[in-house]
């Protein structure tokens, strides 16, 4: 009989846990919004983090959007030369690249970065007491550390993403001309023929959200940590996997949005 | 026949009680502090001094009882209410809690322009309140240069100045000391202690300490309770702690392995 029935017990309380985790996310997001209309509002925390996520994340998401464009150019001419429609491969590169490349990408390099950076550095300051100093010194916690925060990543992530959709289109364009032997006013061409408005304002879209989301686990998981290190290196390994699979999740939920007609 | 006026404590606390799951804390404490009284609380690991502290903070929510401050209730009062009451509250914690994103100047100077009212003006700029800073670091005995060091360059000691001194900056009259002792050497402690007590005495405030330390429960207090297993068993004066006349308070300041307190290793 137990047999039977643990099992089943077992995935309904995983279940209720899920939920109860995500009823209690979303009112610490909505608790952390409702400060942005209550003064007063911590610029300079705002700013600092709008540097960390944006400014000081564009190496590696540079990096990572160059690399993928011209990986992108290679695959496709290899698989393309099949069907012999390797002119193709400028609309493919810059679609994919605005699309999803570029939110994903970017979305999971920042949530790397800059979500555990900030899931340590706020449990770090609730294990060791200076959440509840901040109380004690008549600052609410929530406004001075977490709201600063998700409108930084919100605003930083979309930045990030329109240099990342440069450099990946770019990334597919010296692969092509320079190994592929396409024409470079071709090539240029066929891309700008290929993108439309929508599929660079929706990759934004995309990549608002996600801000939003590495932001929201980051800060959530800190302020939530207990228990010493152990506890932070924990908070720090939850705010980088929720937020890796919520962005994955949403970013299909918004494909389905925006693209599903 | 007409009764005396009977002075309203600066802090009341009635039937506070404060229950962790199963395990209870507080069990019903009822603690007066009288203004300007320096009360220091004793108790083992566990008794439930700090979360008694953290209850009057709104760290910590009680489940039953009333915390009055100057007669009113802080637990019925409105939010604004209750952050006005609680500003004129300054706390140093027992590992100081410094901001460790901030220099030492920073962390005072948050203090200052945190605790600021706006019924005296407009808040000190960033600029006014590092000078600020400054002045308080002096008072702490510390080198106003310190106050561009990072709080992770300065000693448990150092540490612990700067956080009385950001604790000290909005004027409170009412403060908390959690363990103020505790990690530093004997002089560092009475070196703490005196100014604790130097600061609580120029600002006339009341204070509230919780101790291991007998030698600074008694340097610092001028009242002292004990809590054992979230119930008060005892108050009397600070001077009375090393011979209360009650057992447990006995074998707890002399520290002696018999007596009526049986060291629970699991609970």
């Amino acid at each position: 009989m137990n047999a039977v029935l643990d099992p089943i017990a077992a995935l309904g309380r995983a279940a209720l846990g899920l939920i109860k985790q995500a009823g209690a996310l979303a009112l610490f997001a909505l608790e952390a919004l409702s400060h942005l209309v209550r003064p007063p509002f911590y610029w300079r925390i705002f700013f600092s983090s709008l540097i960390e996520t944006g400014f000081f994340s564009l190496p590696v998401v540079a990096l990572t959007a160059l690399f993928s464009g011209a990986v992108i150019a290679l695959q496709s001419y290899v698989g393309f030369g099949q069907y012999h429609v390797q002119s193709a491969i400028a609309g493919i590169v810059v679609l994919a690249v605005t699309r999803e490349l570029g939110p994903v990408l970017a979305g999971l390099m920042v949530a790397g970065r800059v979500g555990a950076a900030m899931s340590a550095q706020i449990g770090t300051m609730r294990v060791t007491d200076q959440i509840d100093a901040l109380t004690t010194l008549s600052t609410n916690p929530m406004k001075y550390l977490v709201t600063p925060r998700l409108l930084a990543g919100t605003l930083a992530l979309p930045c990030l993403v329109l240099v990342a959709d440069i450099l990946g289109v770019m990334g597919g364009f010296t692969v092509s001309v320079a190994k592929l032997g396409f024409s470079p006013s071709t090539y240029i061409t066929a891309t700008l023929d290929s993108l439309k408005t929508m599929d660079v304002v929706v990759g934004l879209v995309k990549a608002a959200v996600f801000g939003f989301l590495i932001a929201l686990l980051g800060c959530y998981n800190g302020y939530n940590s207990r228990g010493g290190a152990e506890g932070v290196g924990s908070a720090t390994t939850a705010a980088v996997v929720g937020a890796s699979i919520l962005l994955l999740l949403f970013d299909y939920l918004l494909t389905d949005l925006f693209f599903s007609q | 026949m007409s009764t005396p006026p009977v002075s309203t404590p600066k802090i009341r606390i009635r039937g506070l009680h404060k229950a962790f799951g199963s395990k209870i804390v507080l069990d019903g404490v009822d603690l007066d502090v009288e203004t300007g009284t320096s009360m220091v609380i004793i108790g083992g690991s566990g008794s439930g001094k700090s979360v008694l502290l953290r209850c009057i903070l709104g760290l910590i929510e009680p489940d039953a009882g009333t915390i009055e401050i100057d007669g009113e209730n802080l637990l019925t009062a409105s939010r604004s209410r209750q952050d006005a009451l609680r500003r004129q509250i300054g706390m140093l914690f027992q590992n100081a809690a410094l901001f460790d994103s901030m220099s030492v100047g920073e962390n005072v100077a948050f203090g200052i322009r945190a605790k600021h009212s706006d019924r005296n003006g407009p808040p000190p700029s960033r600029a006014q309140a590092l000078q600020m800073a400054g002045d308080l670091l002096k008072q702490v005995g510390l080198d106003p240069s310190v106050g561009d060091l990072s709080p992770s360059e300065l000693s448990g000691g150092m540490q612990k100045r700067v956080g009385l001194a950001r604790a000290i900056a909005g004027n409170p009259n009412i403060m908390f000391f959690d363990e103020p002792t505790t990690g530093l050497d004997p002089i560092m402690g009475a070196v703490i202690d005196g100014l604790i007590v130097d600061c609580v005495q120029k600002l006339g405030s009341t204070a509230i300490a919780i101790t291991h330390d007998m030698a600074s429960a008694q340097r610092i207090g001028n009242r002292a309770a004990m809590l054992y297993h979230g119930r008060l068993i005892w108050q009397g004066e600070a001077s009375e702690l090393m011979h209360s006349g009650n057992a447990m308070v006995d074998q707890f300041t002399h520290g002696r392995r018999e007596g009526p307190i049986t060291m629970e290793l699991r609970k």
